[in-house]
């Protein structure tokens, strides 16, 4: 997994709520049977219309706004459980995605991939868009080891919750296997003293 | 099972209970207010890195402070802690891991990369579904990408030594479908699959909830999964449902109140007099759609009628081991004093037919209502792009709205009772001429019940096509997709923007107004039928 430790970069504003994984990535993209190549699909039906020619009232289509971090409206990432949705905001670039609140599957996955799920209140959230809104080019800072968020354009600092375990292998780029893996052990003494219904 | 105040488990469950519960008291008392150190072995590096963080001591302490008064998802939940990792994180064993050809590759993937092996292959059940065709299902797969990906699932189960029910094998069907049919779901386990409904699973008071690829890869090396113990709610609908009222307008009802993020960081209990008088099926209905709300998933206490469904299956326990389990299943039911995290109250006969008019789940609304034009869930700019892509207008009534296509299948509802349901409700008449039917058996069990019941025959007299089982267009992954601007009525889970193919309108309904929609052609109050 790449590691995350701090970034600087601009933003991309989608201040929608609740969308959700088929929106992300549409099921009929899900036949690979890779982890590459997703990006190109992102937000496919968003991005491109029928004829495949770019929307360019959809906000990755418009030069205005770019950047490695996503402000999205709340509940992002709800529905499926694709972890392709993940791969696909990480192929495509994203190394954060900013909201108020995240759909627990994909904030699983985007930290099993690297791509830092930031949490921020309703006001820094409406907040961060007014900030965008006015200033395409406004940057934001995201500092995982201090956890915090910074406004650059405002100047303004919030702190963001990250569980210390999910903070540790972020930093260091470890996948949870490596830990399931060194807890072999235990799992095997568990099974050892059990009484088991389910098999 | 750590600590349980009145213990009437079986006498073998309880001997095994107090012996973790003493080495565990042990570790605990002896490491004090010590940090304790984890460590994470890094085979890229080889080295090893250490994280302090708090004392196992205090987590087995609150443990037993919580357990006195438990709730049906803690009894579960704390059966299967493998051991806990300071933060919040614990090691959760799984019981049971169901595994299809979508989301599967990249985790085979991964075991090959690394060299192992998967650690129990008595644990894991594999089926095609979510993109095998409904049509010529004894011909190889006309779509290459589709047929590459089914085709990849048989080897890599062939590979790692994976009971596969493939295309063509009598228990194929939807992973949720096939599970508790097969006697596979059971209460009291835990349950994973690479996909968002297996909250299904826990109708029979299982813990089941859907994961992404990265730990299907860790629960195939390590038969565990690392998470963060969820909070619990608890919803509790009392009193009768009325008629024409079945469990999806339940749930449809539920998320339309609750919002599709009102569950975000709960498993929730669903409990009353009106989920106690559903069946099995229905209740499954209830808790695939746990997702729908944000929760992780949802559960059922274990009854009678659980065990009435489950007794006799295929992979059923038997014999004593049937008596000792169904003793067992017993103790798990909500202590009556446990608390929840959160608990909301809503009464059966308030639930009217229910549609959805947006694109979310929780853009749902009674068959008679008007489209909100003010939401304290949704917000402005998300009703009105919702209204864009339906064609829809807030404000505006739907019943009576002409419709192209009716979709009845999906893990939500393509059981037999969901056939039945519907096949009454159109026996002797004809679906609308400007209306494409499709009815979709939830696996080759079920459609082989159908078929005994003469059901298909009712739906094809009807105009209704009758199709081999999978996923089909709920999610639009193989060719059964609902043109763009059409709107289907579908007794599937999700109505988001292009689910059922790109532009598609999904209206999400029972399976009752569903077989009434292709009746009318429009939409239609169920109760003014029945």
């Amino acid at each position: 997994m790449q590691a995350f430790k701090k970034l600087t970069s601009t933003a991309v504003p989608l201040p929608i709520e609740d969308i959700d994984t088929d929106q992300i990535i549409p099921a009929r993209f899900l036949k690979a049977t890779t982890r590459d190549g997703f990006g190109d699909n992102l937000f496919r039906d968003w991005r491109y219309d029928k004829l495949e020619h770019p929307r360019p009232d959809f906000v990755l289509n418009n030069p205005t706004y770019s950047g490695e971090i996503l402000v999205a409206g709340s509940n992002f990432g709800c529905g499926s459980s694709r972890e392709h949705a993940a791969w696909a905001l990480a192929d495509y670039g994203f190394r954060v995605v900013v909201s108020s609140y995240f759909a627990d599957i994909f904030r699983g996955n985007a930290l099993n991939n690297g791509l830092l799920p930031l949490i921020v209140t309703p006001q820094v959230l409406d907040e961060t868009f007014r900030t965008i809104e006015a200033n395409p080019a406004a940057r934001f800072t995201v500092d995982l080891e201090a956890q915090t968020f910074k406004n650059e354009e405002t100047g303004t600092v919030t702190g963001f919750e990250i569980d210390e375990y999910k903070k540790t292998c972020l930093i260091n780029g470890y996948d949870d296997i490596d830990f399931l893996l060194s807890q072999r052990e235990k799992i095997e003494s568990y099974e050892a003293n059990r009484v088991d219904f389910s098999l | 099972m750590l600590t349980r105040p009145t213990d009437n488990r079986p006498t073998a469950l309880k001997h095994a209970g107090s012996n973790r519960n003493s080495a565990l008291f042990r570790t605990a008392i002896f490491s004090g207010p010590v940090p304790v150190l984890i460590i994470f072995a890094d085979p890229m590096q080889g080295t090893l890195v250490f994280v302090p963080g708090d004392s196992l001591a205090s987590a087995v302490i609150n443990r037993e402070s919580s357990s006195s008064m438990s709730t049906l998802f803690d009894k579960v939940w704390d059966a299967h802690v493998v051991t806990e990792v300071p933060g919040g994180n614990q090691v959760l064993y799984i019981d049971k891991h169901l595994i299809h050809e979508v989301t599967s590759p990249q985790a085979f993937n991964g075991l090959r990369d690394r060299g192992i092996p998967i650690l129990r292959t008595d644990r894991i059940v594999a089926t095609a579904d979510h993109n095998v065709p409904t049509k010529d299902q004894d011909k190889p797969i006309a779509e290459p990408l589709s047929r590459k990906q089914v085709n990849m699932l048989t080897s890599n189960c062939e590979e790692f030594g994976v009971e596969l029910y493939g295309l063509g094998h009598p228990y194929q069907g939807i992973v949720h479908v096939i599970g508790p049919e097969l006697g596979i779901t059971r209460p009291g386990i835990t349950m994973v699959c690479g996909d968002s409904h297996t909250s299904t699973h826990g109708a029979f008071g299982a813990i089941a909830f859907g994961i992404g690829t990265s730990q299907v890869e860790q629960v195939m090396a390590t038969q565990c999964v690392l998470m963060s113990k969820p909070k619990s709610m608890r919803i509790t609908i009392d009193g009768d449902l009325q008629p024409g009222v079945t469990a999806k307008d339940l749930i449809l009802y539920i998320i339309s109140q609750l919002g599709t993020g009102g569950g975000t960081g709960h498993f929730v209990e669903y409990a009353g007099s009106a989920i106690r008088s559903l069946s099995m099926e229905g209740r499954m209905t209830i808790c695939n759609m746990s997702i729908e709300m944000g929760a992780r998933g949802g559960l059922i206490a274990p009854d009678e009628t659980t065990f009435e469904y489950i007794m006799g299956r295929e992979f059923a326990p038997t014999g004593t081991e049937w008596e000792e389990a169904v003793s067992y299943w017993r103790t798990l039911p909500s202590d009556a004093d446990a608390t929840f995290d959160t608990e909301y109250t809503f009464r059966g006969e308030d639930i009217p037919p229910m549609i959805t008019y947006g694109t979310n789940p929780g853009m749902g609304m009674g068959i008679t209502e008007s489209i909100p034009t003010k939401s304290d869930i949704h917000g402005d700019a998300t009703l009105k792009k919702a209204m864009e892509y339906m064609g829809l207008e807030l404000g505006n009534q739907m019943e009576g709205m002409p419709i192209d296509y009716v979709f009845i299948g999906s893990c939500t509802n393509s059981r037999v009772e969901d056939l039945r349901l519907a096949a009454g409700l159109v026996k002797g008449k004809q679906i609308h001429e400007n209306i494409t039917g499709i009815v979709v058996p939830g696996s080759q069990q079920v459609a082989k019940q159908a078929i005994a019941e003469g059901l298909d025959r009712v739906f094809t007299d009807a105009g209704f096509e009758f199709r081999g089982a999978g996923c089909s267009a709920c999610l639009g992954m193989n060719e059964d997709k609902i043109p763009a601007g059409r709107y289907c009525v579908s007794t599937s889970n999700r109505n988001f923007e292009g689910r059922q193919g790109p532009g598609a309108r999904t209206i999400l309904a029972s399976p009752l107004t569903a077989a009434a929609a292709a009746v009318a052609g429009k939409l239609v109050d169920v109760r003014k039928l029945i």
